[in-house]
């Protein structure tokens, strides 16, 4: 196939102003530069005083990721226009789900941002999995709002990329602007680990049809679907609270306070820094690694090649605060 | 029929119009739709409980292992702290009446009305679904009616069907709901006919024979690739259910839905031409149907007719008896022939039958017995 000269120019500089027309979009340009992920430090969060220190690591955070101060910082990502969905993992119920109090923090700096409690969505699969886990289900917008994929349903269109086929949450494809993916960090009994690409299986209208062959590549072909791609804008994985074997459920024995939040722009260096973290849980244990369990994630790979991200330990930026 | 009748007839004709429109527009629908009951779960059959609340499903050969607060594979069967639940017992999302030939059953009680139903899952994944709506959704997004077994019986009975048929999506999945429905169905004289992939474990089929009067399978191709690209399934499996089917002395049919390209070969037509009758007989009535394209399947033609015919007279090379033609309506080959005198013995036009000469189950002009369920 040839091209003229002509044409890959002006496609060249099509490409270059998209990128500039949306300079929070980390998808667009993923996999090309280094990626950083920021471990913020924190207590988990049981009463007020932790909900506070939980608001503190969320700043620092915040701050270390954007390198500016924390209103800079979100209003680099979202404007006053967006209406921002949560997508918080609530499975595994009150014990395991991505803490009330860190999505009260989101909220607040949202807020301070120019954002009306209306044009913030806390949403997951189902109603009762919100409410299992301890969010308050409201479709009011004059508050936060908080549903589940059930109360809304699935867009008519089906999406559809590599081996993945599906219909999108119609919070996704109709109601959200912008998406930060909430996530908790956890073994999975199927794919291996379960952390930011893996989140946005609650997402889809099929995901019992992708739990096959460790999720590869269905979990990196899902999160190619454009609404989800150009969506997503920042990531932070509620690792307060992580799960090294057993998982989706909470399963006391295996669960630890890790004690951090996990800040990033590019989930798959995320999920490549989390399978460490659980890989190395799991030595210290003395259980076999997700390999020799037959649970190799390689989705996490996959997703690298579709370019939605880095897994190259070379290529990842790892902040402490 | 009595006034009375008339107006539950128009009753039920809305109510089943009413399935049609939840099937077709159920993601619209998905927000404000109230008709999902209160949960009243049943039990799962055919699982075992395994250490740390998991369990292991028995029901179809991809014996899945689900944590707790996951479903299966199929999406309508979920652990709830280590106890293996139907999402969908007593609540079919569509519900119709059609002619047993629709499903298509061609050698059973032909012109019957069947109440046919169905719920939301399946425990594969054909790219060439024509239900997928339902088939490939879960409970949750699809409004469903309350109708547990007895419920419908006293349906099937107040609008006079003779068969009730367990259709549309893949009834393995509902397989409680339809053992139930088929036990009292059968107490009371009444036939049950499964439409069925047949992806599923010998145990549970046996029990399934035991309480169904037929079964039709659908065959989807006879490789081992297709069943793997475009079924995410095994073939191997579905030999198995026919063989057991054979044994078990059950009334059924095969159908084969002809894809250009993807399983119409020539060599592949006749390897399972040649094993049906080597393995099951020649009695079994096969149908070959009319592929449209549908769900992720849009870039394949329809299946030219004479693709249709060529896989037709492979099978009667073959030497099969009853070898038919679907979705061509009005073509000779939705026809019955006696295999001896070659005589047409029941005329179809699509799903009805224009004409039927089979007295008994036996040919008017020679005398040959015609296997099938007649009366």
């Amino acid at each position: 196939m040839t091209i003229s000269r002509r044409k890959f120019i002006r496609n060249a500089a099509m490409a270059a102003s998209a990128v500039s027309l949306a300079p929070w979009s980390a998808n667009i340009t993923r996999g090309a530069a280094r990626s950083r992920v920021v471990f913020s430090h924190t207590a988990v969060p049981e009463g007020r005083e932790e909900a506070v220190r939980c608001l503190h690591a969320l700043d620092r955070g915040m701050e270390a990721l954007l390198q500016r101060p924390v209103r800079e910082a979100w209003a680099s990502l979202f404007s006053s226009s967006d209406v921002v969905g949560l997508k918080v993992s609530c499975l595994a119920g009150r014990k395991f789900s991505t803490h009330v109090a860190l999505v009260q923090a989101i909220c607040t700096r949202l807020e301070d941002i120019g954002l009306k409690k209306g044009q913030i969505i806390i949403w997951d699969r189902l109603d009762s999995d919100l409410d299992n886990a301890g969010f308050v289900l409201n479709r009011n917008p004059q508050k936060i709002l908080c549903m589940g994929n059930d109360a809304v349903g699935y867009s008519r269109e089906l999406y559809e990329y590599g081996s993945a086929c599906s219909r999108l949450s119609r919070l996704v494809t109709e109601r959200c602007t912008a998406i930060i993916n909430l996530p908790v960090l956890k073994d999975h009994g199927i794919v291996g680990i379960s952390a930011g690409l893996k989140n946005f299986f609650g997402a889809i209208d099929n995901p019992n049809k992708y739990h096959v062959a460790c999720g590869d590549p269905y979990v990196a072909d899902v999160n190619m679907f454009a609404p989800l791609r150009d969506k997503v804008r920042l990531t932070i994985c509620d690792a307060m609270l992580a799960q090294y074997e057993g998982g989706p459920p909470y399963m006391r024995q295996w669960n630890w306070p890790y004690q951090k939040l996990l800040l990033t722009q590019d989930m798959v260096a995320l999920d490549r820094l989390s399978w460490n973290i659980i890989a190395k849980k799991r030595r210290q244990s003395g259980l076999p690694s997700l390999e020799e369990t037959g649970r190799t994630p390689g989705y996490i790979h996959t997703a690298a090649l579709h370019g939605l991200g880095n897994d190259d330990m070379k290529q990842i930026e790892v902040v402490e605060t | 029929m009595t006034d009375a009748d008339a107006h539950s007839r128009r009753a039920f004709l809305q109510s089943a119009a009413g399935g049609v429109c939840l099937l077709l527009s159920a993601s619209a629908w998905a927000a404000s739709a109230p008709v999902t009951p209160a949960e009243k779960l049943v039990e799962a059959r055919y699982y075992e409980k395994l250490p740390h609340r998991k369990i292991r499903c028995l029901l179809c050969p991809r014996a899945c292992v689900i944590d707790d607060r996951e479903t299966g594979y199929c999406g309508v069967r979920e652990n709830r702290n280590g106890t293996y639940y139907t999402l969908v017992y007593g609540k079919p999302c569509t519900l119709h009446i059609d002619p047993i030939e629709k499903k298509p059953l061609f050698h059973f009680l032909p012109s019957s009305a069947t109440l046919s139903l169905g719920t939301a899952g399946c425990n594969v994944l054909c790219k060439f679904c024509q239900n997928w709506e339902i088939s490939q959704s879960r409970p949750e997004q699809l409004p469903a009616l309350d109708l547990p077994p007895d419920k419908l019986i006293a349906l099937t009975r107040q609008k006079q069907c003779p068969v009730i048929a367990f259709t549309y999506n893949e009834p393995v999945v509902f397989t409680e709901y339809m053992y139930d429905i088929a036990q009292i169905a059968k107490a009371g004289n009444r036939h049950t006919v499964m439409i069925s992939n047949g992806y599923i474990q010998e145990k549970p089929l046996r029990d399934l024979c035991r309480v169904l009067s037929a079964v039709k399978i659908d065959l989807k191709a006879f490789s081992e690739r297709f069943y793997r690209e475009m079924v995410s399934g095994e073939l191997k499996p579905v030999l198995d259910s026919l063989l057991i089917l054979s044994q078990e002395k059950i009334w059924f049919e095969i159908v084969y839905l002809v894809i250009p390209g993807q399983n119409d070969d020539s060599q592949e037509l006749k390897a399972l031409c040649r094993w049906i009758v080597r393995e099951l007989g020649a009695q079994v009535p096969v149908h070959f149907t009319r592929f449209h394209p549908q769900y992720r399947l849009t870039n394949i033609p329809a299946t030219p007719l004479r693709t249709l015919e060529h896989a037709r007279q492979i099978g009667l090379d073959a030497g099969l008896h009853f070898v038919y033609s679907g979705n061509v309506p009005g073509h000779p080959g939705e026809n019955t022939y006696c295999p001896h005198c070659q005589k047409v013995l029941i005329q179809r036009i699509g799903f009805a039958v224009a004409a039927n000469r089979l007295g008994d189950g036996v040919c008017p002009h020679c005398r040959q017995l015609i296997p099938g369920v007649w009366k």
